[in-house]
């Protein structure tokens, strides 16, 4: 109990470990507790941002998608159009097609036509002749008549 | 060094004795060392309690000391976590009370409240195995909790008593102690008839906030060394039940741990207080 050197001893020790404290330990242990924080609020403010933009994007992305979609549905409506268009045109084109061919076909016909009508022109005439000629053999001499013969010939 | 040694105490009384006896070495009025035969020499040094309090010390130095050497922003270690835990209580014990910018009180908050705890939990060892090791070693005593000696407690707040002045002296100036001293708690009139009055207020003005300020550091190291000493009685006694000792001392070692935590407390925060009654104008 008695008061002795221990007293100082004590009070030596003291200030020693306080001033090893204050010097080596105290300030890197608060310094990380501070860095920490720092990172700690950098990293929640980064999730933030981080959030802002996802939901951003995901707008934009909509955006796209939509647009993209309104844009497929024009080119598939253009498309519908553009068949009609073709089918139409082919239609026209098939009717126009028969209509020149009938008519090739008409005139065709009206050829032929003529031409057995002047083939049957010439068979009749050569008929009548034929008939005339024997007609008039009979009755009348060839050579006395030869001219008007020849005429009613080229007159037919 | 075995002066007293070689024999183990007799009688209850005798074993208390030697358990409350400080290994001691000092020097005599012939100028030579002698051990453990000092009483009343104020040329003394408590041996035990020097290596113990010492030791103590420099294991929270240590231990501290490499935690903040490699102290890990994102990767604390489990250690390097309870480090933390124990500075920011102490940080935040410090910024609730002290509003004055210091970079050492905190520090001391830290170092008094791991150091006093250590020392205080030397109590929670069984009081017999290190003396009866001692012994065993040739030591004839050995007290092993350094907060049951007075000389320890009260060299502690002697550098807490020093700092109080110093702080003092630092935030209200060279007058400031003096002031503080002599115009509370009751303030002396400055005018009129009251003048008359006014060296007989100052004088007992001067009574009082010396003996308040006296009792701070008294009161920090009695209250520390009392509570230590009572338990380590309070253990010693029960060493000496025999058997039944055994559930006593598991009850009083639990209910001490708390007692040992709180004094620590106690200690670092009494300090903090004082510190920052001393720098802040009344």
């Amino acid at each position: 109990m008695d008061f002795n050197l221990t007293f100082w001893g004590q009070t030596i020790a003291m200030i020693v470990f306080v001033w090893f404290c204050m010097k080596f330990i105290w300030p890197p242990i608060v310094g990380a507790l501070e860095e920490r924080q720092k990172q700690i609020e950098a990293g929640l403010a980064a999730a933030d941002l981080g959030q802002e933009k996802l939901l951003e994007a995901q707008a934009k992305a909509e955006g796209i998608v939509d647009d993209a979609r309104k844009q497929a549905t024009g080119i598939l409506d253009q498309a519908h159009a553009r068949a009609n268009e073709i089918v139409a045109d082919g239609k026209a084109d098939g009717v126009k097609e028969r209509e020149r061919q009938l008519t090739a076909a008409k005139a065709e016909i009206e050829q032929e036509a003529n031409r057995a009508r002047e083939e049957l022109r010439g068979q009749v005439s050569a008929i009548a002749i034929a008939s005339a000629e024997k007609i008039l053999r009979r009755e009348i001499d060839d050579r006395a008549h030869e001219d008007i013969l020849g005429k009613l010939a080229q007159e037919l | 060094m075995a002066a007293e040694g070689g024999h183990g105490p007799q009688t209850s009384s005798e074993y208390i004795t030697h358990h409350l006896q400080n290994l001691q070495v000092c020097k005599t009025e012939t100028g030579e060392w002698i051990w453990n035969q000092c009483a009343g020499n104020p040329m003394a040094i408590n041996v035990d309690s020097m290596f113990w309090s010492i030791s103590l010390g420099m294991l929270f130095c240590f231990l501290f000391w490499r935690v903040a050497r490699k102290s890990s922003v994102s990767k604390p270690t489990k250690f390097q976590a309870l480090v933390e835990i124990l500075v920011e209580f102490v940080d935040g014990s410090v910024k609730d009370t002290f509003h004055g910018r210091s970079r050492l009180i905190a520090p001391l908050g830290l170092t008094i409240f791991v150091w006093v705890f250590l020392m205080n939990f030397m109590d929670l060892v069984p009081v017999d195995w290190i003396p009866e090791l001692a012994k065993l070693l040739g030591v004839p005593y050995m007290k092993v909790v350094p907060s049951t000696d007075v000389n320890v407690t009260f060299g502690m707040s002697m550098a807490v008593f020093v700092l109080i002045l110093y702080y003092t002296h630092k935030f209200k100036g060279p007058l400031g102690l003096v002031k503080d001293l002599t115009m509370h708690p009751i303030a002396p009139p400055t005018k009129g008839l009251g003048l008359i009055a006014a060296p007989i207020i100052i004088a007992f003005n001067l009574i009082l906030e010396t003996v308040a300020l006296l009792a701070k550091p008294v009161s920090l190291s009695l209250r520390l060394f009392g509570n230590m000493f009572a338990g380590e009685l309070i253990f010693i006694l029960i060493a000496l039940m025999g058997l039944y000792q055994l559930p006593l001392h598991f009850g009083w070692a639990a209910f001490h741990l708390l007692i040992v935590t709180l004094q620590a407390f106690i200690f670092m925060m009494l300090t903090i207080v004082y510190l920052s009654l001393a720098s802040e104008s009344h």
